[in-house]
């Protein structure tokens, strides 16, 4: 600082600079999904794979390859499994979530910030690997030992793991959620003479309904997101699950395994940037879902 | 003042990095730290390599070369030695993309690249190893034939029943698809045909076999001698022969595979002389016996890119 | 008639409270259960792992037999060293973006596109940003498996965290204390760098230091970017930076604990397998470990700022 700049420059460099940052971080976005776009699609543009057969065939197989000189690359299997996992997994969740939420915030709400809340969010410090590693020789063991399979691996294990995974991030947003309704509300439900359950039920949960939904939602973008955890309790068999205890195989679990196997440009390899893709497409219309019902919940409130 | 050049490089690269990122879509720079480096090396130390050797692939010999890494470094304290076993597939992709030095595979390169990449490429056989079928302690059967193997990896043959074993269905765990020892399984059992059938799982390494056999009643599954282990499974005779080294050497007893080490055609010296130590006494004359292998001068018979074996 | 009356409303009372206590009794059930859920599993975690830590060098020898012996010294120091470079990149970037979010752009078209963006990028399944970080900085820009490669794909998955944080935190300082500073003549950017940045400290140290766990545990987008091994041997009294031996090299190859846990969980010798509950008690350890200094540097720093 050897000589003061003039205010208006000095302005413009804070601007420059800081605009700098966010152009960045804007461009890394657009170049990703231009990029993970341009390698998926030229799966189907220029190695002919074809749409239909994606989204709807059910063999999968890099390794070999079909008679139109292609490999296998039917991948409703992994996009069922990968639907049922996220699926099964918030429907273990819910229940839990918004059941603790609600002890948190209406029925000991001192216990709930002091101590409840604290130790949930342990639970999000917690990597994913660790809640792999616990999964694998765990949930993995109590499932032969319950339904007596023989691998204990399949659908059901990785749900349970997912389960425990998404449970902060649904269990936090609910509580803020649950928070924000205005203690009015509760007061005026209470003077007419419902007891604490049904203020909580016919009250409280429904002004807090568009929060709670996005709560679930995130949690599910992070079970469909999620890859290493899911890979050490799923078995890795790329085909139909015929059950929940049958080992399966979703799409991050296939890309986990199969990426950088094969070479880049080789129709394998942009078979599996179409995963990528598709994974980028179903977050992306996650996060639209969440703004839908954030702006209704908005003009709901008026 | 090389340093000086080579720091200056990098920074390019980084810079190079960032700017693309930005958009304006500067592609390259960076890179083949290791050739830098041994210039710097030979300059100052003759006999002595210095540089960094990184390898990728088969998970059925890593333990071999990673053994004589830590011998080769005893010798060469500048050379940098790391690398991981994600499977043959992975290993070529990545040495015939420059991703690693070198790729290491259970199969010639022949059978997972493109003729064009696999020019560039050169192979070092440095081992041979047999791999044979394993089941769980609590299966009876000890003895397969080549015809049986081929019912219950494909299938057909769901019950240990039906090949001489208790009452009990049949837990197929696979490798998977990258994986050599898998290619060099099937293409004993199966030869030409081509499989369709997935299993109960598909593991991703050796060592995850071996859990997962000790750990599972009524399975099936296939090692390379080498990660063969009494105590937690049993590893089962093929066509009535044992599945033992000298077996191999003969062809008497039908799978196994022989070891690759590739590596580009303009590899940097710390990845030759690593290469060069890999074929030289010092390993095969004892590190490849010790860790369960055989010498590739031992075999009375050779396989080819096609699997067709004949005596040397 | 009348009594008949009385008798349903008393039968209804009846039912509504008991359906309110036994709503009670579920709900607690329930948070019992999450609690036990959590404190058994952080307590099974360092029961299997914490002896091996006291394991004489464990934590001061490199792994050997690719992880199955030996210790986790370089994936330790790996770790924080992908941390440090990626926080290294990521603070400044966030910061600024941050500050352009709140100061310069309240509203607006380039906002809406800039917030879009951030929270696109925060929803990305991490292995999508591990695959997109291999094809541009392992193959494209040929750093090949490298710290390098692994702390730039860790600082796209830092940076929406960090922005938010840090928005937030600016968000929470006064308009008072804006409007005064404008008021006296500074500018924008003066006000920020002098005034509203030093007010938002603490939060942001605390927000930094919580987003450092995040990054400590990942490993889904370092699998194909930092690699799954680090070099046999590391000098770490080397400054030498295009040495691949040096410690401090970033062109090197490099694997994080979570990488470490991931690669060798299911081999199988007793071993390998004490190495993976020690290598997760670690890991776990210095998890809880940011979590309790991001408090404390977050309250200390606050208790400065107001004693002033």
């Amino acid at each position: 600082m050897a000589k003061q700049l003039p205010k208006r420059d000095l302005e413009n460099v804070g601007l420059g600079v800081t605009g700098a940052c966010v152009a960045l971080v804007t461009l890394v976005v657009a170049a990703l999904i231009f990029m993970v776009a341009q390698k998926g699609l030229s799966a189907f543009v220029k190695d002919g794979v074809s749409v239909v057969e994606f989204f709807t065939g059910t063999k999968w197989d890099l390794a070999n390859t079909a008679e139109n000189g292609l490999p296998y690359t039917g991948a409703l299997p992994l996009i069922v499994t990968s639907f049922a996992v996220m699926v099964l997994s918030a429907l273990i969740a819910l229940p839990i979530a918004i059941g603790s939420a609600i002890f948190a915030v209406e029925i000991s709400p001192k216990f709930g910030s002091k101590v409840f809340q604290p130790l949930i969010e342990l639970l999000t410090g917690i990597p994913s690997v660790v809640f792999g590693l616990i999964g694998f020789h765990v949930v993995v063991g109590l499932m032969k030992s319950v339904f007596h399979v023989s691998t204990g691996l399949g659908i059901l294990p990785g749900a349970i793991v997912l389960a425990v995974m998404i449970l902060p991030t649904m269990t936090t947003l609910s509580v803020d959620g649950l928070r924000a309704v205005p203690d009015s509300y509760r007061q005026g439900s209470l003077a007419l003479g419902y007891t604490r359950w049904q203020t909580i039920w016919h009250v409280v949960l429904k002004s807090a309904m568009p929060s709670l939904m996005t709560a679930v939602i995130l949690g599910m973008t992070r079970a469909f997101g999620e890859t290493l955890a899911v890979r050490m309790v799923i078995g890795g068999i790329e085909a139909m699950p015929t059950s929940l205890l049958s080992p399966a195989s979703t799409i991050t679990t296939t890309l986990t395994t199969s990426m950088a196997v094969y070479a880049e440009g080789s129709a394998q390899d942009d078979v599996l940037w179409a995963l990528g893709l598709l994974l980028m497409g179903m977050s992306l219309i996650f996060i639209l879902i969440i703004h839908l019902i954030g702006r209704k919940g908005a003009k709901a409130r008026g | 003042m090389l340093d000086q050049a080579y720091s200056r490089r990098q920074f390019l690269g980084l810079a190079g990095g960032l700017a693309s990122i930005v958009g304006l879509g500067l592609v390259g720079c960076g890179g083949s730290n290791a050739s830098d480096a041994t210039d710097k090396g030979s300059a100052a130390a003759a006999e002595s390599v210095s540089g960094e050797v990184t390898y990728d692939g088969a998970s059925s010999f890593q333990a071999l070369v990673e053994a004589a890494a830590e011998k080769f470094m005893d010798a060469n304290p500048d050379v940098s030695i790391s690398g991981s076993g994600n499977g043959s597939g992975k290993g070529l992709t990545a040495v015939a993309a420059g991703t690693v030095t070198i790729g290491n595979s259970d199969v010639f390169a022949e059978t997972k690249l493109e003729a064009d990449q696999v020019k560039n490429l050169v192979d070092h056989e440095v081992a041979v190893v047999g791999m044979g079928p394993v089941v769980s302690k609590n299966v009876k059967v000890d003895d397969l034939s080549l015809e049986q193997l081929k019912g219950i990896f494909s299938g057909q043959i769901t019950n240990w029943k039906e090949v001489g074993g208790d009452d009990a269905t049949i837990v197929v765990l696979n490798r998977k698809a990258g994986s050599g020892t898998r290619a060099t399984f099937e293409a004993a059992v199966f030869g030409d045909e081509a499989v369709d059938f997935k299993g109960d799982a598909e593991l991703d390494k050796s060592g995850d076999v071996q859990t997962q056999i000790a750990s599972t009643d009524n399975a099936i599954s296939y090692l390379d001698f080498s990660h063969f282990d009494d105590s937690k499974f049993n590893a089962v005779k093929v066509e009535g022969v044992e599945p033992k080294s000298k077996n191999v050497t003969d062809d008497s007893f039908k799978i196994w595979a022989t070891e690759h080490m590739y590596c580009s055609k303009d590899a940097d010296e710390a990845t030759k002389a690593f290469l060069d130590f890999m074929l030289s006494d010092d390993v095969q004359g004892k590190l490849v016996e010790e860790q369960g292998f055989i010498p590739v001068s031992a075999m009375k018979v050779v396989k080819d890119a096609s699997g067709k074996v004949s005596s040397k | 008639m009348a009594s008949t009356r009385i008798h349903i409303d008393e039968t209804r009372l009846g039912r509504v409270q008991r359906q309110d206590r036994i709503a009670t009794g579920v709900l607690t059930a329930i948070v019992a259960i999450v609690m036990l859920i959590v404190i058994s599993m952080v307590a099974y975690i360092l029961f299997e792992g914490v002896s091996m830590l006291f394991q004489p060098g464990f934590l001061t020898q490199p792994a050997r037999a690719n992880g199955t012996q030996g210790g986790v010294l370089y994936q330790l120091f790996d770790s924080f060293y992908l941390l440090l470079i990626t926080l290294v990149i990521s603070v400044p970037i966030s910061l600024g973006g941050a500050v352009f979010l709140v100061e310069y752009a309240p509203n607006g078209p380039i906002r809406d596109i800039a917030s879009t963006a951030i929270e696109t990028l925060s929803s990305l399944p991490s292995i999508v940003v591990g695959m997109f970080g291999f094809l541009v900085f392992s193959v494209q820009l040929g750093w090949k498996y490298s710290i390098i490669s692994g702390a730039v794909a860790l600082t796209m998955f830092n940076i929406p965290i960090l922005v938010r944080v840090i928005q937030q935190a600016l968000e929470d300082v006064p308009q008072a204390q804006r409007d005064a500073c404008l008021a006296m003549g500074l500018t924008r950017w003066e006000a920020t760098l002098h005034i509203l940045i030093p007010e938002a400290m603490p939060a942001i140290v605390t927000g930094i230091v919580l987003s450092a766990g995040r990054v400590f545990g990942e490993a889904a987008a370092l699998l194909f970017t930092s690699g799954m091994s680090s070099p046999v041997r590391l000098n770490f009294l080397s400054f030498n930076l295009s040495s691949p031996t040096c410690a401090w090299n970033v062109f090197r190859p490099g694997e994080s604990l979570a990488v470490h846990i991931y690669k060798i969980y299911g081999e199988g010798s007793p071993e390998a397998q004490q190495i993976v509950w020690g290598t997760a008690a670690l890991l776990m350890i210095c998890v809880l470990l940011f979590n309790v200094v991001a408090r404390i540097v977050g309250k200390q720093l606050a208790r400065r700022m107001t004693a002033e």
